[in-house]
């Protein structure tokens, strides 16, 4: 589950990190309000940006043509005409795609005085089952290109995870950052909260991009998290009740919060083909199929391991939302679930939304032969096939019809 | 003969009493699996199906009943404590089929097991299956929640981390005459007990097993690092598959640990690798078996 830099930067917060001074807000007039109070504490600039699960906000572009998702102010009014034309409007970045996503909420904070930037973030170091915290002393730019470019930047640090982050090891990594002095400490503080937060958080990721030394009023440096991105394991939102509201369902596809209510697993691709599989690797395997006969899938489909009539009919129901799909393709390899359950499953579906579209069965597995008899003597009309490459063939040429 | 258990393995069923845990111990039993306990603290003195006795620990499980593996269907909440339990009563084999345990506690659980002679199978597996002898393989032993019935005893290895998907290569051995000497779910988690490697391991060093399927999914290099240990080790033939040549970079497959991220994990670099070890992959799913047929 991802979360809005705000709701990031809450967290980091509550876990010691130093972050900007700022508050998130859904109206023009409570933007006002909080840089008001932001230039009343001394602050000569603000900064608003605008709160989607996305990259790429301050070079977006909004549908009415107003440009950037990340604007300086230097005025209370300022702040809020800018409010008043982001809230509600929707912006297209490199990330969003076409349609774009609209604007909700901003986050309205003290715009920092940089003096110098850095990355730093904590995830999953999948060969070895440990944390890892990487550090660059290039920040604000894509770690990827980074790592290409000049991988020498990028320092990592395993941690054992039942001693957890040592004071050295935070020290260290602060030192490679190039950090000196007085900032060798707070740097070392700050990390060593970054990393309480991933592992507290249950996150699956943390990414402070740009880690910044910043100046205060008084001319003295500190360091800070001016951007943050978290995402949360999602298995793990059972004990972290406020997390898990943190939610935001906007920032979802809507067939995708569609499935997930009946715990089936859908992600709408940009193809015509739907398909229907039970399993994740199977699912993704007919996916394959599909492409390698020349088709293109519509969509991810895991029905899950017992699914039931009602959860394979909410499957076509979604899978009939989407206006791309052209052809549907079932597969099931029913090890204990019974394909005859199934293929009544299809049926009940296939009646209840007036199917029309071609509609190609694979059923292999338990009580296939019954299975099989359901759907020949139902009157829909349907095409089934012996296997999977057999079934994508089918599927793929009734596609292109 | 197998790898991890053979048909007289004795195994302990953790979460008996749930309803899933119930269901596919009822299953294995029909298959002729040896399940000769269960646990579920609280519920000692009680017996499933008038048949396997419960207990409140696995300590005691294994003390009455000599269980050497172990099953566990707890749910996520409590999965890493019922590993941990498991691993310190003294089992050779914990296999952990709960779906949904949380990353940072298998962190946790992955770091108690350094250094322990437990071996941990899962989580979010389709089990392990030692296909018996006799009609549709009755009388092996199956450890979770595979269909015994697609199985054949013989001497191929099968190796995977998602579930249907064995089992369709599975079904394919057995529609080819070709038997399973055991068949092994190591789980689509991002924190699996075994991997790949562990497993393929095991398998070249096992004399009954003749050739291995090696089924993988987009997401971290387990299968580089397989196909790199086969290249220079491997003395058997190993076919192939990888799911996910169509998945998005960036978006999780349903699987936990099936997520292409940084430009990592992709399709392309997994099918790479194993092509460059001689492993013998296949075009479409639904060739599985024929290309370990080809290279046997």
């Amino acid at each position: 589950m991802n979360l809005h830099e705000y709701q990031a930067k809450q967290l980091l917060a509550q876990h010691g990190v130093e972050v900007p001074g700022g508050q998130p807000c859904t109206t023009d007039d409570e933007a006002r309000a909080i840089a008001e109070k932001l230039f009343t504490d001394g602050h000569e600039m603000v900064v608003m940006k605008i709160q989607i699960h996305s990259g790429g906000r301050g070079k977006g572009v909004f549908k009415d043509g107003f440009k950037g998702g990340v604007h300086l102010c230097k005025t209370a009014d300022d702040v809020y005409e800018k409010a008043k034309a982001m809230l509600g409007n929707t912006i297209v970045t490199k990330q969003t795609g076409e349609a774009g996503r609209q604007v909700h909420t901003l986050l309205v904070a003290s715009a920092e005085k940089i003096v110098s930037e850095f990355y730093l973030a904590v995830l999953l170091d999948r060969d070895s089952s440990q944390p890892l915290i990487m550090v660059s002393s290039e920040g604000g730019v894509d770690i990827e290109e980074v790592a290409e470019t000049n991988p020498d930047a990028i320092v990592k640090l395993k941690v054992d995870p039942l001693l957890g982050l040592q004071a050295y090891q935070a020290r260290n990594l602060a030192k490679a950052l190039g950090l000196t002095g007085k900032l060798i400490h707070s740097g070392a503080k700050l990390i060593a909260g970054v990393y309480k937060t991933w592992w507290e958080c249950d996150a699956s990721m943390v990414e402070i991009n740009p880690l910044c030394v910043v100046e205060n009023p008084d001319g003295s440096q500190k360091i800070a998290a001016v951007d943050a991105k978290i995402s949360i394991d999602g298995n793990s939102l059972y004990r972290h009740k406020d997390i898990a509201e943190m939610r935001d369902l906007n920032e979802e596809a809507e067939l995708e919060v569609e499935a997930s209510k009946f715990d089936l697993n859908y992600i709408k691709l940009d193809g015509n083909v739907a398909c229907l599989v039970n399993g994740a690797g199977l699912a993704m395997a007919t996916m394959d199929a599909i492409k390698h006969y020349g088709g293109d899938p519509a969509n991810f489909l895991d029905v899950g391991g017992g699914a039931t009539k009602e959860q394979v009919t909410a499957a076509f129901q979604i899978i009939l939302k989407d206006p791309n799909v052209k052809a549907i393709l079932v597969n099931i390899f029913g090890g204990i679930m019974n394909c005859n359950t199934i293929a009544e499953g299809v049926v009940a579906a296939a009646k209840e939304t007036h199917l029309t579209l071609p509609l190609v069965v694979r059923l292999e597995g338990n009580n296939v032969e019954a299975g099989r008899k359901t759907l020949a003597k139902s009157g829909i009309t349907l095409i089934t096939a012996d296997c999977m490459a057999d079934a994508a063939k089918k599927v793929v040429s009734e596609a292109a019809a | 003969m197998a790898i991890l258990v053979k048909p007289d393995t004795k195994v302990l069923v953790q979460g008996i009493t749930g309803s899933f845990g119930g269901r596919h111990t009822q299953l294995s039993l029909e298959y002729g699996s040896q399940i000769v306990a269960g646990v579920t603290p609280g519920k000692a003195g009680q017996t499933f199906e008038d048949q396997v006795p419960i207990f409140d620990s696995v300590q005691e499980a294994v003390q009455e009943s000599g269980a050497t593996a172990s099953a566990i269907f707890v749910p996520p909440p409590f999965a890493a404590d019922a590993i941990l339990e498991a691993v310190d009563a003294g089992l050779e084999l914990v296999v952990a089929i709960t779906e949904g345990i949380p990353v940072r506690d298998m962190i946790e659980v992955k770091a108690a097991l350094n250094g322990s002679e437990t071996r941990l199978v899962g989580p979010n597996c389709p089990g392990i299956v030692t296909p018996g002898t006799g009609e549709n393989s009755h009388g092996g032993c199956r450890i979770g929640i595979s269909p015994g019935y697609i199985h054949k005893a013989g001497d191929i290895g099968v190796v995977s981390r998602s579930g249907t998907l064995t089992y369709e290569a599975v079904w394919q051995l057995t529609c080819n005459g070709l038997g399973q000497s055991t068949c092994v779910g190591i789980g689509g988690d991002s924190v699996p007990g075994s991997t790949h490697l562990d497993i393929i391991k095991l398998f070249n060093d096992d004399p009954d097993t003749r050739g291995i399927i090696m089924i993988g999914e987009i997401g971290g290099s387990a299968e580089e690092e397989a196909a790199a240990w086969i290249k220079e080790n491997c003395k058997k033939p190993v076919a192939g598959f990888i799911a996910g040549t169509t998945a998005p970079p960036g978006r999780r497959m349903g699987h936990a640990g099936a997520i292409i991220s940084g430009g990592k994990g992709t399709a392309e670099a997994k099918i790479e690798a194993m092509e460059d070890a001689g492993i013998s992959v296949a075009e479409t799913p639904s060739q599985m078996a024929e290309a370990l047929l080809k290279i046997l």
